[in-house]
């Protein structure tokens, strides 16, 4: 189907954008592409920003209300900015009873921050996670990108400090 | 969670294995990359070996990179095939026993036995785990792949297919366990030109992996079975909906679908006849509503995963408002093996009205952590106890939840049932899609159904009332009575709301919440009362809180 709209050009002369455009260009424009370029936006941005938003709306043709909406719903799409470090806890059943809830207290009460905050000094975010799959590792985190399993809270909590 | 998830990406880097041509090679080392192996480093073992094995001067050995061996708990893992001999807890610098064991090997060498752990196991849909370079074509054929895509191509018309799959008596592997062969035959028989065919990878239930093993393991077989069922139905375009917290699954399924493009088992005109079917991938946004088929359909078009009510269904009126066929990754999965091996072979598996096998995802307080697959009709002890190794430091067995936040605890007096369909729904439980989890008695069931409350409050989507509100005031209920702070009227209270929850909501999210409520109240009743009645947590894990002196 042909755009009877004319695209909007990217918000800045940032490289990333290009990536954003391309991936939604593939999938021909069209509103059905939403959820891939807000992906798109997140893996090159880390987060999605207003402009992101207004971007990729306009360019498929979607109302702002409709992508504020989807962008809400998803948990997995973040409309602020991370941490220099983030520590995913699993919340899945087998960490649960394995202990998560301890290690969400304990990363409280000692780095004062709860799931999906970030420290004072923007060093640190905590997330949770539904379950990372990683069920013989319970209790299972993801410091940075790498898995971690069978954490002892103390010291999960001193490398997170270390950092 | 987009970037933080991202486990390392399986990149193909030569090993030895590819050096030497397979005729020569005396012995192999399958090194198992796999999630949960994989964040354990299991690739620099894989490279590890390769290298330690090119000092040694073993010339004829070969390193391979393999799927899921199942025993998650002993990762990682590395297999000797000609013997059998398995390597637990593998370290990258430590490889020097398996060179050693690669040394002396000779070619006569008898097996070892495997342990129940393996030999228990009924392998169908997990036949090539542990076996083939998940990302190899080839290895994949080489086990009969893509033998019964050819097959129906070639010999089959659309009818016999879907006759051989009614007559197999496969069921939905998702949870629900509704005949494949009849929905296929609706999405077959109901009007329109274009159709579509979906793979429901968003395997959301906390504790199940069953799926994300599959497509990590075995990424062809779900596309061949999609391929068959898309003949079936006269589909030519096909989705495959998976979660974005599973990377690796992502990648490998995304190398399959390149690598069986170039191949002409994917594309326009499939193994030269005029059948096309393609395949795109869909990455889920993490919204546990979207493993139900009408917030699936919605999330594919690119909008807010919310159900909608059915009929009319969306073998009817699915994706894009066309018919549409929806099947689980694990249903996929069982299509090419029926079709090679025949619908008859397949039925004599299992028992009564559930047929063949299922794979279960075992986790919680167990000590064989992993994957395994059962015949239907296996009991829970046996799966617990002679597959799952027990329970952890020998402690006694209390409660075994299966089918994820919809389903149910089963308690120690049903250890010998057989697991069917049938059988789970009639102690309250379902079949979900395939994660046990074991609990012993350091869990609390108030706080256990407390924490699925939790789940389903979350993740509602909002959309009806009965779900929105019901699963927040639920929750609220079972915290108060976790903190002792409740009475009985507000049991009866919760007992009330719940079957109104289960009645009034829209989908199954909302229709499901209440059944750990339900499954625990008909089993752990007692435990209920001690918090209320005596104000204690008899497992000790709820903080009780001290009671208000009136003024």
């Amino acid at each position: 189907m042909p755009a009877l709209y004319k695209k909007p050009p990217p918000p800045s002369d940032d490289k990333r954008w290009k990536i954003v455009e391309t991936r939604m260009r593939r999938m021909g424009d069209r509103p059905a592409a939403l959820i891939e370029a807000l992906h798109a936006a997140q893996e090159a941005f880390g987060y999605l920003d207003e402009r992101a938003l207004h971007f990729v709306g306009d360019t498929l043709g979607v109302p702002h209300s409709r992508v504020y909406g989807v962008a809400t719903f998803y948990s997995f799409f973040t409309l602020k900015p991370q941490g220099e470090h983030t520590c995913v806890v699993c919340t899945g059943t087998a960490c649960y009873i394995n202990g998560a809830k301890e290690i969400l207290a304990g990363l409280e009460r000692e780095l004062g921050v709860k799931p999906k905050q970030t420290t004072a000094d923007n060093k640190i975010s905590i997330l949770t996670a539904r379950c990372l799959g990683a069920c013989s590792l319970a209790p299972a985190v993801i410091v940075d990108g790498e898995v971690a399993g069978k954490v002892n809270t103390g010291e999960l909590v001193a490398r997170l400090e270390a950092m | 969670m987009s970037e933080q998830n991202a486990a390392p990406r399986p990149t193909r880097r030569r090993v030895p294995a590819e050096d030497v041509p397979e005729a020569s090679v005396r012995a192999h080392a399958y090194v198992c990359e796999a999630a949960s192996c994989m964040s354990l480093q299991a690739h620099d073992i894989t490279l590890r070996l390769g290298e330690a094995a090119a000092e040694a001067g073993l010339h004829d050995v070969a390193v391979k990179r393999v799927g899921c061996m199942g025993l998650c708990a002993a990762g990682p893992l590395v297999q000797i095939p000609e013997t059998g001999e398995l390597f637990s807890a593998v370290h990258p610098d430590e490889v020097a026993p398996i060179i050693t064991a690669l040394e002396t090997l000779k070619p006569g060498d008898e097996r070892q036995p495997q342990g129940p752990f393996f030999e228990r196991q009924t392998r169908v849909v997990t036949e090539n785990f542990g076996e083939i370079d998940p990302e190899s074509l080839d290895d994949y054929v080489a086990r009969g792949g893509y033998e019964a895509l050819q097959k129906v191509l070639s010999e089959m018309t659309s009818t016999q297919v879907r006759e051989e799959i009614t007559k197999s008596g496969l069921r939905g592997r998702g949870g629900a366990g509704y005949p494949t062969g009849l929905k296929w035959t609706t999405v077959a028989k109901a009007p329109g030109t274009q159709k579509y065919v979906i793979c429901n990878a968003d395997e959301g239930d906390p504790g199940a992996f069953m799926d994300r093993s599959v497509l990590e393991s075995d990424p062809f077989r779900v596309l061949e079975g999609m391929a068959v069922a898309a003949f079936a139905v006269h589909a030519t375009e096909g989705y495959i909906y998976c979660r974005a917290e599973y990377p690796l699954a992502v990648a490998r399924l995304r190398s399959a679908i390149r690598q069986a493009q170039r191949a002409g088992f994917l594309g326009q005109g499939i193994a030269d006849t005029s059948f096309t079917f393609d395949v795109q991938i869909r990455l889920g946004a993490g919204a546990f509503v979207c493993g139900e088929e009408t917030a699936l359909i919605a999330s594919v078009e690119g909008k807010r995963g919310t159900p909608r009510p059915r009929p009319p269904y969306p073998a009817v009126e699915g994706l894009f408002g066309c018919p549409t066929l929806i099947n689980n990754v694990e249903s996929f999965a069982n299509v090419p093996v029926i079709l090679r091996r025949g619908s008859d072979w397949y039925a004599s598996l299992g028992v009564g009205k559930s047929k063949g096998t299922k794979v279960f995802a075992l986790a919680g307080r167990i000590v064989n952590t992993g994957l395994v697959e059962v015949p239907m009709g296996m009991s829970l002890r046996e799966i617990v106890y002679d597959i799952g190794g027990g329970i952890i430091g020998g402690r006694p067995f209390k409660a075994v939840q299966t089918g994820g936040p919809s389903g149910g605890c089963i308690p120690a007096q049903f250890l010998d049932m057989p697991m069917t369909y049938e059988a789970l729904i009639e102690v309250g439980s379902f079949m979900g899609s395939g994660g046990l989890i074991v609990m012993d008695d350091t869990s609390c069931m108030v706080d256990v159904a407390k924490y699925f409350m939790d789940f389903c409050r979350d993740e509602s989507c909002g959309k009806c009332v009965p779900c929105r509100v019901g699963t927040t005031q639920m929750w609220m209920l079972l915290d108060k009575i976790t903190r002792g702070q409740a009475d009985r009227f507000d049991l009866a209270q919760l007992e009330r709301l719940a079957g109104v929850v289960q009645k009034m909501s829209l989908c199954g999210l909302g229709q499901g919440a209440p059944n750990p409520i339900f499954s625990t109240l008909r089993y752990f009743r007692d435990e209920y009362m001690a918090h209320i009645d005596e104000r204690r947590c008899p497992a000790g894990v709820c903080e009780i809180e001290p009671a208000e002196v009136p003024a």
